[in-house]
């Protein structure tokens, strides 16, 4: 079917483009045409009589004011095939490896949400083989987690690890934002850990418009999706949401819409959530996992504060080390009762121990800690930092309980622990015979 | 249509009047119906929609069909016990149709296919009016009246009346004649519009406390029956296991969960868990006393007030029918943030934070519809409403929390400094507090608040001056108030049996640790006092595990008594 063009363009901004057209859809995909016959993708994002807001997929640079704009009749689709596992594509859905284009089902992008009703309540316990996840805030299938980290810190190697040491049937890895090199790095890690062929790549790194950045998440999730309505378990690696966000308030500002926090629009919240609350295990069918990653300077920004409203917790990641207080997997109870009969004690009485160490660490400014328990305590708390925040050393989850009564039994006596007679009989390792600490054996 | 950006829709070109407030559908182009409410009317005619729907595919020449009606409830026997979306209609019927939230699918607000065996309760040449009950059917958890609907005025006489047996809500069972001679039939079901509060009969205050089964609420900052709280709160400070809390335990008749702009999960595990468990004041499933109203974070934001508002107007028909009602709304932030992007679209001028100017008015008028309603036969209902908050960043000063304190008679507010000490419930001790009467007396009330207060200032100091700085009798009394903090009221919402404490439980628990408060201590060293105290923490904590009827239960009791004992007598042992 000819499509007919029109070439009244009123304005031309970073990433959008105002004209007057007839008949439009609200959404609906059109064809930039330059002059010289080159075409760039472009979607319409609001309408007001005869003038139509579009958003330029490859930005407004270059753009003249004697383009003509196509209308498509289509609304945003990407590709779905079993043949797109092993391969990398762009934010518009191109393949950006070498290999070849492909015949595909188009399915729909940014689909509703699945009916609250279809959701299975998360029960099933992710192995990581990260003791500060796997005992302390246990991954569950389905659950949506982003790492919180200052810029910089090894977030996506963990990211990497977590989804080729799991046991994910498709993994989609969603980047935006990405520098060059993250996105080698993640190739080759998906690579050398034999996992290319369960894994789609959908990348944006910082040469291509922000436009398709935004569009990363949304084709990621699709494809997702429907891998889960297919009973796959997918796990998707979102990197990263902040700069997401990012690009989310510069179209915004170029809508010259009414900046709510920072800049941000008022719909930044309900904008991360219609992303991450596609992570469900859906009844009958697969499911989608999401771990993200939101970069951060402080947790009160806009950003992480929005998101840790939506997530199920967050992992938080500082001096490269992954951290008790602040860190928290809002499913870990749906889980962590069938793991071991010592699981769920043990982690509180490490965690309330760490606490009063905290508290100790404070004190000690003063120079007000003399006492031998006091001093224990701040023992303890070196103990746990090397031994137990490491997120790169690897343990299985049975090991790393057994390290946490190891850390116990080096710095307490049984009374001090707070752990019931029952669990310290059986578990309460004689000093001499610890297995996995480090340095334990006094 | 004129216009279209994201929720909001643009109309121009209207034939006869429009209504603020009104429902309309837009057609679109596969002939699908998106539902709206008229939100505006501007000069020059243009008219503001609100879409509860995605408005993609959306053109400007598509045709808007107002309905003269304003968004109203269904109000009649077959809520209890069912989920709907933010526009009531049951997500278990929608889930038949298709996986995911397709727009434009509507389904029958009440099941009209079910019977409900009526009992009327008038008689043919009585005379009614709005309000009164013309007969009763059996809904799971009591007797749920058949009304006049409320917003006839003036006085009827029946004409007709069905006879004891079994109807749909889409049955006739009545037929009524106004003084004019015109006959009106009347269904079991009627509507209401949910932005217009239903009067009350006769007002009262509230004034019983409402047992919630949660120690620190009910000894420290509890609720009534008829009150308000808000509980604000960081993420991750507890707000979501608090709420379930709230509506599994709480001494209320019915509950219902408004799952506004949240997490979807949180309402699955509601409404997946609560059909296994048991309602002990019933014997029937809890969920036989629960509605779930839930619009949640990723379903169209336009319907998330309107979640809330239908939420409220099922909470005032139950108020109605002399039960006791709790609503939980989780989150109000998720509300006032929907109407924040509702008005930022409509370029109205901001306010604080971009919230919309008139964000403190709506959040009271929304509180106020909780109460005590004394009824006309003499009997009462309440409707208490507890509304989370997250504020942005954790910090209070924001404008939501803020209008939300000035309406709410209980303020619960969530410090991450608790949770992340692990002392849940994380409700801030010190600085939370309630205009309602508590389960405990006035006096023991305020000597708990200073004990608390002392152990805060003890705190400090030990920091400052390190243990050694302080004097045992000092370090006895911080532990007190650790302890009391640890065993009283801390309380683990996971644990079968310290997850709920009831009026009576609740007394002997206090009773105990109030004994332990005033006893003496007669160790010294801060050693042996702190191992005194934990000894002590640990046997009162067993002992919150054991249920009273169990066996084990008075030997655990003696254990503590024993050990209060042994710090009196320690000096005598040595």
């Amino acid at each position: 079917m000819l499509r007919k063009t029109y070439d009244h363009i009123d304005s031309i901004g970073r990433a959008i483009l105002n004209i007057k057209a007839g008949g439009v859809h609200n959404k609906e995909i059109a064809e930039v045409i330059y002059p010289n016959g080159e075409k760039a993708l472009a979607q319409v994002i609001a309408l007001d009589g005869d003038e139509v807001t579009l958003q330029l997929f490859s930005g407004g640079f270059g753009v003249s004011t004697d383009c003509q704009v196509r209308f498509m009749g289509r609304p945003i689709q990407v590709g779905f095939s079993k043949d797109m596992l092993g391969r990398i594509y762009s934010g518009s859905g191109r393949p950006i490896d070498d290999g070849p284009e492909l015949m595909a089902d188009m399915i729909r992008v940014g689909g509703p949400s699945i009916n609250p009703v279809k959701r299975l309540i998360p029960k099933e316990m992710i192995r990581t083989g990260v003791p500060m996840i796997d005992v302390f805030n246990t991954l569950v299938r389905s659950q949506k987690i982003p790492i919180f980290a200052k810029a910089g810190e090894p977030y996506n190697r963990l990211l990497a690890n977590i989804a080729t040491q799991t046991d994910a049937d498709v993994i989609v890895i969603g980047g935006v934002g990405l520098k060059y090199d993250e996105y080698h790095y993640f190739r080759q890690r998906v690579e050398e850990a034999g996992s290319m062929s369960k894994t789609i790549m959908f990348i944006h790194t910082h040469r291509d418009s922000i436009v398709e950045g935004l569009m990363v998440p949304d084709l990621a999730l699709a494809v997702a999706e429907r891998f889960a309505m297919q009973g796959e378990n997918v796990f998707v690696l979102l990197s990263d949401m902040t700069q997401w966000s990012d690009y989310l308030r510069q179209i915004a500002n170029a809508q010259d819409q009414i900046p709510a926090n920072q800049g941000y629009p008022g719909d930044l919240y309900s904008q991360l959530a219609s992303r991450y609350e596609k992570a469900a295990d859906i009844e009958g069918a697969g499911s989608v996992t999401i771990l993200g990653v939101t970069t951060m300077d402080d947790v009160t920004h806009p950003v992480p504060d929005n998101t840790g409203y939506i997530t199920e917790g967050q992992f938080y990641m500082k001096d490269g080390l992954l951290e008790m207080f602040g860190s928290l997997s809002r499913l870990k109870q749906q889980v962590n009762d069938r793991t071991r009969s010592d699981h769920r004690n043990i982690m509180n009485a490490m965690a309330r121990l760490l606490s009063e160490a905290e508290e100790r660490v404070k004190a000690q400014k003063f120079g007000s800690v003399k006492d031998d328990y006091s001093l224990r305590l701040l023992e303890y708390r070196k103990t746990f930092q090397r031994e137990l925040m490491d997120p790169f050393r690897f343990l299985q989850l049975e090991d790393a309980l057994d390290l946490c009564w190891e850390v116990l039994a080096k710095h307490f006596k049984k009374e001090e622990v707070g752990l019931s007679s029952g669990l310290i009989e059986e578990y309460w390792p004689e000093k001499g015979q610890f297995r996995i600490l480090k340095d334990g054996n006094p | 249509m004129a216009s279209v950006n994201e929720s909001l829709v643009g109309a121009g070109e209207i034939d006869g009047a429009v209504m603020n407030g009104e429902v309309a559908y837009i057609t679109i182009e596969d002939g699908k119906r998106l539902k709206a409410e008229v939100i505006d009317v501007k000069p020059g005619g243009t008219i503001y929609l609100q879409v509860f729907e995605d408005t993609s595919w959306v053109k400007v020449s598509d045709t808007v069909e107002f309905t003269g009606m304003p968004l109203t409830a269904k109000l009649g026997p077959g809520i209890l016990g069912s989920v709907t979306d933010g526009l009531q209609n049951p997500l278990y019927e929608l889930g038949k149709i298709e996986p995911f939230l397709e727009r434009g699918l509507e389904v029958a607000s009440l099941d009209e296919k079910v019977k409900w065996h009526f009992t009327p309760c008038v008689k043919k040449g009585d005379h009614v009016t709005g309000g009164s009950v013309m007969g009763f059917v059996p809904e799971k958890i009591f007797e749920h009246k058949i009304f006049v609907p409320f917003s006839m005025p003036g006085t009827y006489t029946v004409v007709h009346i069905a006879d004891k047996g079994d109807y749909t809500v889409a049955d006739e069972i009545a037929t009524i004649r106004d003084p004019g001679g015109k006959t009106i039939p009347l269904k079991m079901a009627f509507e209401w519009p949910v932005k217009t509060p239903m009067p009350f009969h006769e007002r009262s205050v509230p004034t019983k406390p409402m047992p919630t089964g949660i120690r620190i609420l009910d000894s420290l900052f509890p609720i009534a029956f008829g009150g308000t709280a808000c509980n604000p709160g960081p993420f991750g400070a507890g707000k979501t296991v608090l709420q379930h809390s709230l509506a599994k335990y709480s001494e209320a008749d019915v509950v219902i969960v408004a799952a506004c702009g949240e997490r979807a999960g949180e309402a699955v595990e509601v409404f997946k868990d609560f059909p296994k468990l048991e309602d002990p004041r019933t014997g029937k499933s809890l969920m036989d006393r629960t509605y779930i109203v839930g619009n949640t974070s990723s379903m169209p934001v336009a319907a998330r007030e309107a979640s809330v508002y239908i939420a409220t107007t099922v909470g005032e028909y139950y108020r109605k029918q002399g039960l006791n009602v709790l609503m939980l709304a989780d989150s109000t932030s998720r509300w006032a943030q929907a109407l924040r992007e509702t008005s930022g679209r409509k370029e109205e001028i901001p306010g604080p934070e971009a919230f919309p100017m008139y964000i403190s008015t709506l959040i009271s008028a929304f509180y106020d519809r909780a109460g005590v309603e004394i009824l006309p036969d003499g009997k009462s209902g309440s409707l208490s409403i507890i509304g989370t908050v997250s504020p942005a960043g954790g910090n209070f000063d924001e404008p939501v929390t803020q209008a939300t304190l000035l309406s709410t008679g209980a303020f619960w507010g969530l410090s991450r400094a608790l949770s992340d000490a692990r002392k849940y419930p994380a409700i801030d001790r010190l600085d939370s507090n309630s205009s309602y009467p508590s389960l405990l007396s006035e006096e023991e009330v305020l000597s708990l608040k200073a004990l608390l207060r002392e152990g805060k200032s003890i705190a400090s100091n030990i920091i400052l001056m390190g243990e050694k700085g302080i004097t045992d009798e000092t370090y006895i009394q911080f532990q007190k108030s650790e302890l009391v903090d640890a065993v009283f009221l801390q309380q683990n919402s996971f644990h079968e049996v310290d997850g709920v404490t009831d009026p009576d439980r609740l007394r002997m628990m206090f009773d105990m640790v109030w004994k332990i408060v005033e006893s003496p201590v007669n160790i010294h060293g801060k050693d042996d006092i702190r191992s005194h105290f934990n000894f002590l923490r640990q046997a009162f904590i067993d002992w919150n595990t054991i249920r009273p009827d169990e066996e084990g239960f008075e030997k655990q009791e003696h254990t503590i008594l024993n050990l209060i004992k042994q710090g009196i007598h320690a000096q005598e042992n040595v």
